[in-house]
C-alpha cells in the first residue's frame, strides 16, 4: 500500500502545449460548426488546470482533440513534445458518464486499459486494488457496476483512468451527472487523490467553485467558437479545505473574477 | 404477520401456473366421456400419455430427424446471418443495398415457398432445412444489427482513448454489448425454425414428426397425432432451453444492471 502510493508519487506529469488549435466540424448537409478558435494553452508538468465555459463552447471538443479522438482543423497539440494524432498511451480520460462495461465487475473495469494495451493484468491487479482502496471501494472489487451508486461508479472510472499512471489525466465534467452532495465529496476526494498522484490534470467543469477549489489555474472559455478569455492562476495554499471555502476571501475574489468574465460575454445576465 | 402473507403470496405465484395446467388437464379428462366424444375426435390426456409411452420409439426416431432439420436450419441461419449482420453494420453501402431487400424478402411468407423448395431440393433433408433456415435467418440478422447499433458511442470513445483498435473494440465492447439482443433473436429464431421444419415435412417427407402426423391422420389415429404435437412442443421448449442455458452462461443482461 505504502509502496504503491510512493510509486504513484514519483510518476512525472506530462507537459502539454496547445498551439493555435482550431476545430471546425464539417457536417454533411448542414452548416459547419466552428467549435474552437485559435486556442493556445501551455500546461506545466504536474499542474492542475480547470476549464470552465458555457455549454456548447467547445470544452469537450478540446478534450477530444487532446485525447486524440478527433482530428484537428489547424494547429498542433504536443504532449511531452510529441504531436497528437491518435490516442497517446500516457493519457487517461474520465468522461461525464461513468461508462462502465456493465458485464464486467469493478476490478475488470479498472483493468480494461491494461488489457487493451496487451500488458500483464496480474502485475496491475495490486495497483488496481490499491487505487480502489484509496477511493473507499475496498471490498467492492468483485461487485458488478449495477450494485454501485453513481458516485461509486464514477470513482471506479477515475481508478480506471489512473491505473497506468497517466502523465496527463483528462476529465470532462466528471461530476456533472452526480447529485450535489456526492459531487462535494468527490471534489474533496479528487483533491486528496491528486495530492498523492501529482500528474498533470485538465479538468473540465461548469462549476466555478469546484474549478477554483481544485485548480492551480482556471481557464475561462468564451461562447462558441471557444477561445480562452481568462487565464487565472489560483494562488491558494494546499491542501485546501472545502468546508468554509466559500467564505475564504481569496476564493471569493477568484470566483468573482470568473463571473465577471462571463457577465462581460453575456453568459451570465442579472435581471 | 406481514412476512407470512408475503410468503403465502409467493407460494400462490409459483403454484398458479402448474395448478392451472393440471386443472385444464383434469377438466379435459373428465369432460371427454361426459360429452360422449369418441377418441377419434378428442382423445383423453391419459390416452395421449399412454401413446407417448407405447409409441416412444416411433416418436423418438422421428424426433431425431426433425431436430436435425431444425438445428441445421438454425445453424445455417447463424453462420450466414451473423456475417451478413456484421457486413451491414460495418459497411454502409452494403447496408443501403441490403437492408431494403431484406425487409422486402421478409414480407414473403416463407411457408409459401415450401412447395417450390420441394421442387428444387427434392424430398430429403433439403427443403426442410432450407425452410427452417429461411424462417429463422431474418430475426438473427436483425437482432444482431440492432444489438451492434445500440451501443453507447461513449464506450467506443472510451476504449479508443485507451488505444484500442477496431478488432479489440469489437471483442471487448461491441460483441458483449450486442449479445443480449443477439440471443433474443436466436430464441425467436429457434422457435420459428421448428415451425419451418414441420411445415417442410407436411409438404413432402418420408420421416420426421410432421410426416408422422400426416401418417396418423391417414389412419384416423388422433391420439398419436396429439402425442406428436406434445413431442413437437417438447422439442421446441428443449431447444429454447438449451439456448437460454448458453445465454445465462455467457451473456450479462443489461436489464439486470438497471
Ligand atoms: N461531432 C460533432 N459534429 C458536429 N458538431 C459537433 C460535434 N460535436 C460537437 N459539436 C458542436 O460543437 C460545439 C461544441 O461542442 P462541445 O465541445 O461538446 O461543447 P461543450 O463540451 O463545451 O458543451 C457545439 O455547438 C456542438 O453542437
Ligand atoms: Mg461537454
Amino acid at each position: 500500500m505504502n509502496a504503491i502510493s510512493s510509486d504513484l508519487r514519483t510518476q512525472a506529469g506530462a507537459a502539454v502545449k496547445i498551439n493555435n488549435v482550431s476545430k471546425t466540424y464539417e457536417t454533411r448537409g448542414k452548416d459547419d460548426v466552428h467549435a474552437l478558435d485559435k486556442v493556445d494553452i501551455d500546461i506545466a508538468p504536474g499542474s492542475f488546470v480547470a476549464v470552465v465555459g458555457p455549454s456548447g463552447c467547445g470544452k469537450s471538443t478540446l478534450l477530444s482533440l487532446m485525447a486524440g479522438l478527433i482530428p484537428l482543423s489547424t494547429g498542433e497539440i504536443l504532449i511531452d513534445g510529441q504531436a497528437i494524432r491518435k490516442p497517446h498511451p500516457k493519457v487517461g480520460v474520465v468522461f461525464q458518464t461513468d461508462l462502465m462495461l456493465y458485464w464486467r465487475n469493478v476490478i475488470d473495469n479498472v483493468l480494461l486499459p491494461v488489457e487493451i494495451k496487451h500488458q500483464d493484468r496480474a502485475r496491475y491487479k495490486e495497483t488496481a486494488a490499491a487505487l480502489l482502496e484509496q477511493v473507499g471501494l475496498k471490498g467492492f472489487e468483485n461487485k458488478m457496476p449495477s450494485e454501485l451508486s453513481g458516485g461509486m461508479r464514477q470513482r471506479v472510472a477515475i481508478c480506471r483512468a489512473l491505473i497506468q499512471e497517466p502523465g496527463l489525466l483528462l476529465m470532462d465534467e466528471p461530476f456533472g451527472a452526480l447529485d450535489a452532495l456526492t459531487r462535494e465529496q468527490m471534489i474533496m476526494d479528487l483533491q486528496a487523490m491528486w495530492g498523492r498522484v501529482r500528474n498533470t490534470v485538465l479538468f473540465i467543469t461548469h462549476g466555478i467553485d469546484e474549478a477554483v477549489f481544485l485548480a492551480d489555474r482556471v481557464l475561462v472559455m468564451s461562447p462558441r467558437p471557444g477561445r480562452i478569455d481568462l487565464d487565472l492562476t489560483i494562488d491558494l495554499p494546499r491542501p485546501r479545505q472545502w468546508t468554509g471555502i466559500h467564505e475564504n476571501k481569496g476564493f471569493q475574489h477568484y470566483v468573482r473574477q470568473i463571473r465577471e468574465t462571463f457577465e462581460a460575454k453575456g453568459v451570465l445576465v442579472e435581471h | 404477520m406481514a412476512k407470512r402473507s408475503a410468503w403465502r403470496e409467493s407460494l400462490v405465484e409459483t403454484l398458479a401456473a402448474p395448478v392451472m395446467a393440471i386443472a385444464i388437464i383434469v377438466i379435459w379428462q373428465v369432460s371427454v366421456p361426459l360429452l360422449g366424444l369418441s377418441e377419434f375426435v378428442l382423445p383423453t390426456p391419459s390416452l395421449i400419455a399412454k401413446r407417448l409411452v407405447t409409441d416412444f420409439h416411433l416418436l423418438a426416431t422421428n424426433s431425431v430427424y426433425t431436430a436435425f432439420e431444425v438445428v441445421a436450419g438454425f445453424g445455417l441461419g447463424v453462420f450466414i446471418g451473423i456475417p451478413l449482420a456484421l457486413a451491414i453494420f460495418y459497411w454502409r453501402p452494403f447496408e443501403r443495398a441490403m437492408y431494403p431487400m431484406l425487409v422486402a424478402l421478409q414480407t414473403i411468407p416463407k411457408i409459401a415457398l415450401a412447395p417450390l423448395l420441394v421442387l428444387y431440393l427434392g424430398y430429403g433433408w433439403g427443403p426442410k432445412i432450407a425452410l427452417a433456415f429461411l424462417i429463422s435467418f431474418f430475426p438473427i440478422v436483425i437482432s444482431t444489427v440492432v444489438g451492434l447499433q445500440s451501443l453507447d458511442k461513449g464506450l467506443v470513445n472510451l476504449v479508443r482513448s485507451m488505444g484500442s483498435n477496431e478488432w479489440q473494440t469489437f471483442f471487448k465492447i461491441r460483441l458483449p454489448a450486442a449479445l443480449p439482443s443477439v440471443f433474443g433473436g436466436f430464441k425467436v429464431a429457434i422457435s420459428l425454425a421448428v415451425i419451418g421444419a414441420i411445415i417442410g415435412e407436411y409438404v413432402a417427407a418420408e420421416k420426421g414428426l410432421g410426416y408422422l402426423q400426416l401418417q396418423a391422420n391417414a389412419r384416423f389415429d388422433t391420439a398419436l397425432n396429439f402425442a406428436t404435437v406434445v413431442v413437437i412442443s417438447v422439442l421446441g421448449v428443449a431447444l429454447y432451453f438449451i439456448l437460454s442455458l448458453i445465454e445465462s452462461r455467457f451473456v450479462f443482461q443489461r436489464e439486470l444492471a438497471k
